[in-house]
Formats: C-alpha cells, structure tokens, sequence
C-alpha cells in the first residue's frame, strides 16, 4: 500500500466520524485524556563550552505545548487533556516514583529517560498494558533486540541520524572519512553508527583518532586539533561527541580545510531552531510563548508523542493505550510534524519515520530522505532499519 | 482535429482583436514574503513591472469588491494593509490581530474574515471602517478562509487541529467544527454555495464537502507519476464558475493539477515552478496564475488550453496573487 492509498483508507473512516461533529453543536460528555511524562532530570553536563548546556525543562516544555495544542482541538469535541508530569531528581529513585504508575491499568506515558531507564521501566509489574512513547532515548537496542510491543519512538534512531548523514555524504561525493571519537560510553555508540552508516553507503572511513578529554579547548585548539587530525588526505572529518563537548573545536583547525559532520559542524537532527520551512516556524514562535527559546530536538520528540495521542483521540474518540496505541500502529494514522511529510509509526519496531534535518548553527543544509535515495514504499524508510532487516522479536505492529 | 483548427484560428483572431484594443492589461499583484514587497506584474507581457514596499512578511493579498483597494495581510507587522489602488500609497492600517496570514473578503465589501495564525483566532475586521467587529475562537493555526457567495457562511481551516470551522457571518458566531486530513490549508465554495472544497497539505488530498450537512462526500487524492506521494501536499485551490474545472496548487510536487468537476479525478498536471502556493484566476477566469515560493516565480496558466503558458521571476518567496482586471485599472495611467 502506497502512504496515498492509505490516507484515502483514513479519509473514508474520518467522514464517518466527522458527521456526529458537525451535527452536534453543544457536547454532551467530556472524554478525559490523561498523558503521563515521566522523566529524569540528567545531572548536571560537562561540556567545555556553556553555549551547549541544554535546557534544564528539555522535553517536558515541548509535552506542555503538545497537550496546549491538542486542548484547542480537544475544544471544539469534547476532549479534556490532561498532562501529568512525574520527574525525578538526579538522585532520586525512578522505579520508586514509575511503579505505582506503571502499576495503574491502561497509561499513557511519555518516556524523556535514557535508555536502561527504559528498559527497567517496562520491567516494572503492571507495564504490559499501559502505552509507552519514547522520546528520550535513541539507541537502536530499543528499537531492535530491546523493543516491545508497547513501545513507540518518536525521538529519531542513531541509525537514522547516521543515515541522514551518510546521505548527504553520498550526495556530495565525500567518500573517505576521517572519525573522531570521543571518550565518553555513548561517543562509542554514536562511532559505531557511524562506521556502520558509512559501510551500508559504501564510504570509507580510512582514519580513526580518539579524542582526549584533557585540554582546555577553548585555549589551544589551534595547537591540539591540526596535529590530531594529520593525514595525507581525506574529505571530511565525522565526529563522534554526544553531549557536545569538544567537537565544535574541529572546525577550522583540522590538519586538511575539510568540513566537519556528525556531534558538531553539519548535525543530523530530529529538529532544530533553525527550521523554518513547513511551517516550523509557527511552532516556534507558538513554543517560545511559553519557554522565551526556539525549540530542539528533545523538545520536538515530546511534543510528537503527546500530539500523536491528541491525534488518535481526536480521531477515534477513544482515550485508552490499547485504543490510542491500535490507531497509531494503522494504515489511517498520519501526523504533520512541520517537516514536509506525514509522519507515520513502523509496525516493525514502532519506530515513528520522518525526516531528518542536517543543520548547522545558522541554517538547515539538507533534508533527509534525500532526492535519488529510493523505496519501494516510502523514502522515509530509507532512513532506520527497514522492515526485511529489523531485529525487533516483539514488532508493536504487523510488519508490511 | 476539426475543433483544434477551429480553436486555433478563434485565438488567432482573440489576438488580433487584443492588437487593436487599447494597450491596458490586467494588472496581477503578487504578495512576496521575504521580500516585504508586492510585485507588480503586466498580464499581457508578464513583466514586473515595479514593486510596491508594504508591512513584513506579507501574505494574503486580495483587491476590495470594487476594484479601487489592494489588501495585503503584512503578518509580522501584525496588520491588515489597504492601498490605494490609483496611487498605490498605503491609505488604511487595519487592526486584524497578530500574525494575519490568510483572509477573504465578505461579498458586502466591509467584512474581512482574518486568520490569525499565531493565536488560534479569526478576526473579523470592517474595511472600511476599521473596526474589529468580531473575534472568534477557532483550532490551532488558522489559515484557509473562504466565504461564501451568498455571504452567509465563511469558513476558516485550522493546521494542527485538522479542522473546518464553519461560521454564520449574520450572528459571527461558530456554528459547526467538521475534522478532515492532516493540515487544511484552503477552502473555496462553489459558485451555487452548495459545496466546499478543501485541500489538506499533509493528507495530500482535497475534500468536497456538502455544505448543508457539512459532511465530506468526496475525498480526491493525486498521483504524479516520479514524484514521490508524500510530496503531493494541496495548498491553494481555485473552482471555475462554470463549474467545470477545479485547480489545485500542489506545493513540493511543482505541479497545479486540474479537476475535473464532473468525475472528480485529477485530468492534468501542470508543471509550475518549485513549491507551487496559491492561485488567483483573471476576472473571465480565462487565465490562472500560480505563486512559486522557492523558485521566486509566478506561472501564468491557460486555463482553456490548461497548460503553462509563461513564467515570471518575481521577488523571493511569492505567496499569493491578485488579478485587477485591464477595464479597472483607473484613467490617466
């Protein structure tokens, strides 16, 4: 089934619905929608420069726009939105403030945790019918041998962020690389992604360098990074730096003039502030209203998962896990992310497809899925692990 | 074959009839978003033939039921614009809310219904007193509005809440919300009022809707062969009166596809420039002319002939366009 085919499948179900609405005008009952967020606040970040520390209300900002903009529409139907956010400190202990939670029959929860804490998380008794939507956590495990069947990513995979870039590589002919890599546990995760990204596109990356967290990069860069980076040749430099500490100090000062992608330089990205096509820039300035900043990718991943519940409910009436999660799993199922494209959930891992900004500090470079990256189905999937190659033993959905 | 010959020599004789008419053609203004300037465009040589400096970020543009003001929606001036269409000097600042976007003007010549993007609102301002007479709650990013001929309903389409708001103009108030697919950008009703056609970017389809019960009954997708699907995204719509045709500007896809209003399938699609926006038809709706927003271009589109006919760079980020007919262009110019 083409995505067309299935929006007219959508439509027809939406005309049937859309007939009690237009000849109600005064609503007899209220539906009461309850999301959950749940959350822990990180401890506080190393990162040499304070231009990277991020937002101390990262992701339940964006939830709070979320459940704002399906109160409107909740509005005019009847709908009652109510967001109920549980975050714990640093020190705090999760599973004691998830359990009675989880425990309760049929939540809805948004998830800004990393990744164990997901995992302990849908360990907890009482999780199997509850609705789980990560948008914390982008480890590929969650989406393969980790998954479950009640849990959907709105946050974007490593392995898609990688395949943006890889893309764009592609495009640009830059075929032999040079990897920087960070010290850090999730710096090895991210190279990882990254060698394998680079292998699936046929690029080479023929240098390799570890990055040493001991210098004061604001002072010498210009010293450290051209000796890092000596080699004979190579055409860009990927940098592998999560938490954004070192890698903005490549730039410039690699051994060869080369551009600088991954952690710093051309960032792939779930959403960024410079996006302002696709109407982007009205949840921007709808976004900043409330939080006086422009908003990111944490904040996006949260305020897709809570509007992928308002959408469900708007279109089904029915505010249960099981029924949100069955309409957000169906061929009808189709959100506008202010990307370009409906974005849709995979049934074989329930990852949510959508495109992949490559961004810089001033302004959006590309727009993965790129032109000439083909699909059977949807150019979204180019972008993730498809549906033949996907490891996930429990798919949320019923694979194509 | 016979009625090509025909057709032929009928234009053959259109454009020896436009040779000895006085020089004056219809006048298109075209609203630049990035720019904050309203192009001036020659219909018969599709030439700019100035710019007009208006508000920031200007958008909806229509010209008033008689002819003689141009309104320009300036949205990050957070005003409705009126210029005079003789001199061309701003005359009016109308309050209309923040962040106007899309506007249609009410057949009495006074009520423009406004959407305010940023606030999940219509404004219903007087144009020609300047009075807001109405603020209305609608869904979350308002952006279609249309009214109907009769005057008695308008209609606003809001983005995220996926929504058509159907308003009574005698009490200004809401009357009945009908859900459609992802994101309704524009609606136009037909001539007898009877249907509403509305176009949804990210469903990628246009719903005709009856108007009396306010229920979808026809749902119409699109398919362009080597574009992908889900860059076929209906922006701007335009319906002929004579209930033939409906156009449909296709944003990414760089097409206008044309309906054909009996069978409701899409008969053709038109190459335009990139991101095709709006549409904005000439006064005997002979000629249609489609805003390009990335490739800064406006199309001019035989309708009869329903192909591209010649394309104009304007100033970057066309939004909409507005036709003043040749005969309504003021004496002494």
């Amino acid at each position: 089934m083409t995505p067309r085919m299935l929006t007219a499948t959508a439509l027809t179900a939406l005309t049937l619905l859309a007939a009690p609405i237009a000849r109600t005008p005064a609503w007899a009952e209220t539906l009461r929608v309850r999301i959950d967020y749940l959350a822990q606040t990180l401890p506080p970040q190393r990162v040499l420069s304070r231009l990277m520390e991020r937002p101390r209300n990262e992701g339940l900002a964006g939830a709070r726009l979320g459940i704002a903009d399906n109160a409107t529409t909740g509005g005019f139907l009847g709908h009652d939105y109510v967001l109920t956010d549980h975050v714990a400190a640093p020190e705090e202990d999760l599973a004691a403030l998830a359990a009675p939670l989880v425990a309760a029959p049929g939540r809805i929860v948004v998830l800004n945790l990393p990744a164990d804490a997901v995992d302990m998380i849908l360990a907890l008794p009482g999780a199997d019918d509850d609705l789980f939507l990560n948008a914390g956590a982008i480890d590929d495990r969650l989406r393969g041998a980790d998954c479950a069947v009640n849990l959907l990513h709105t946050a974007p995979s490593r392995r898609m962020l990688a395949d943006a870039l890889m893309q764009f590589l592609v495009l640009r002919r830059w075929d032999r690389l040079m990897l920087v890599q960070g010290p850090r546990p999730q710096d090895a995760v991210w190279a990882d992604a990254l060698r394998d990204g680079a292998a699936r596109y046929g690029l080479r990356i023929d240098h390799e360098r570890a990055w040493l967290e001991d210098a004061d990069l604001r002072r010498n860069a210009t010293q450290e990074v051209p000796v890092l980076t000596q080699a004979r040749a190579y055409d860009a430099v990927l940098v592998a730096d999560e938490d954004r500490d070192f890698g903005q100090f490549l730039e410039f000062n690699t051994w060869l003039p080369r551009p600088v992608l991954g952690s710093a330089g051309l960032r792939s990205t779930g959403f960024a502030p410079v996006l302002e096509q696709w109407g982007a820039l009205q949840l921007h300035a709808r976004f900043a209203e409330d939080t006086g900043r422009a908003m990111d990718a944490g904040d996006y991943a949260t305020w897709l998962a809570v509007r992928a519940v308002g959408e469900a409910v708007t279109r089904t009436g029915d505010s249960s896990a099981a029924g949100v999660r069955a309409y957000l799993l169906g061929d009808a199922f189709a959100l506008a992310g202010f990307k370009g494209r409906p974005q849709s959930f995979r049934g074989w891992n329930g990852q949510m497809r959508q495109p992949i900004p490559l961004v810089h500090a001033e302004a959006v470079v590309a727009m993965p899925p790129l032109a000439g990256f083909l699909h059977p189905q949807t150019e979204l999937d180019t972008l993730g692990v498809d549906a033949p190659a996907s490891e996930c033993p429990n798919p949320p959905g019923v694979a194509p | 074959m016979m009625n090509a010959q025909i057709k032929r020599s009928l234009l053959a004789i259109g454009a020896l009839l436009a040779m000895t008419l006085p020089a004056a053609a219809d006048r298109i203004y075209v609203s630049n978003e990035k720019d904050h300037t309203v192009s001036v465009i020659d219909a018969e040589t599709m030439e700019v033939v100035r710019s007009i400096q208006v508000g920031l970020r200007p958008r909806a543009i229509t010209l008033s039921k008689d002819y003689r003001h141009l309104i320009v929606a300036a949205s990050d001036s957070d005003q409705v614009e009126v210029y005079d269409i003789a001199t061309e000097n701003l005359v009016r600042i109308l309050p209309s809310g923040d962040d106007p976007e899309q506007f249609a003007l009410h057949p009495n010549n006074k009520w423009l219904y406004v959407a305010n993007e940023d606030d999940a609102l219509a404004t219903v301002v007087d144009v020609q007193s300047g009075e807001v007479v109405a603020e209305i709650n609608v869904g979350v990013e308002p952006e279609g509005v249309a009214v109907s001929h009769d005057g008695a309903l308008a209609v606003i389409t809001s983005e995220t809440t996926n929504m058509v708001h159907w308003i009574d103009t005698s009490a200004q108030a809401l009357v009945a919300n009908t859900l459609v697919d992802q994101r309704p950008r524009d609606a136009a009703f037909t001539r007898d009022d009877t249907a509403l056609w509305v176009t949804s970017e990210i469903g990628g389809t246009v719903a005709v809707m009856d108007v009396a019960t306010r229920e979808t009954t026809h749902t119409i997708g699109f398919d362009i062969p080597g574009v992908s699907p889900d860059l076929i995204q209906p922006v701007g719509i335009k319906l002929t009166d004579d209930d033939r045709w409906a156009f449909v500007a296709l944003g990414p896809a760089n097409h206008v596809a044309v309906i054909d209003r009996e069978t409701l399938r899409p008969v053709r699609y038109i190459q335009a420039g990139r991101r095709v926006w709006h549409l904005a038809f000439n006064a005997d709706q002979s000629m249609i002319y489609s805003t390009n927003g990335l490739s800064g271009d406006v199309t001019a589109i035989d309708v009869a002939a329903q192909r591209a006919v010649k394309t104009v760079k304007v100033g970057r980020f066309p939004w909409g366009a507005a036709v003043l007919p040749a005969a309504r262009i003021p004496r002494g110019e």
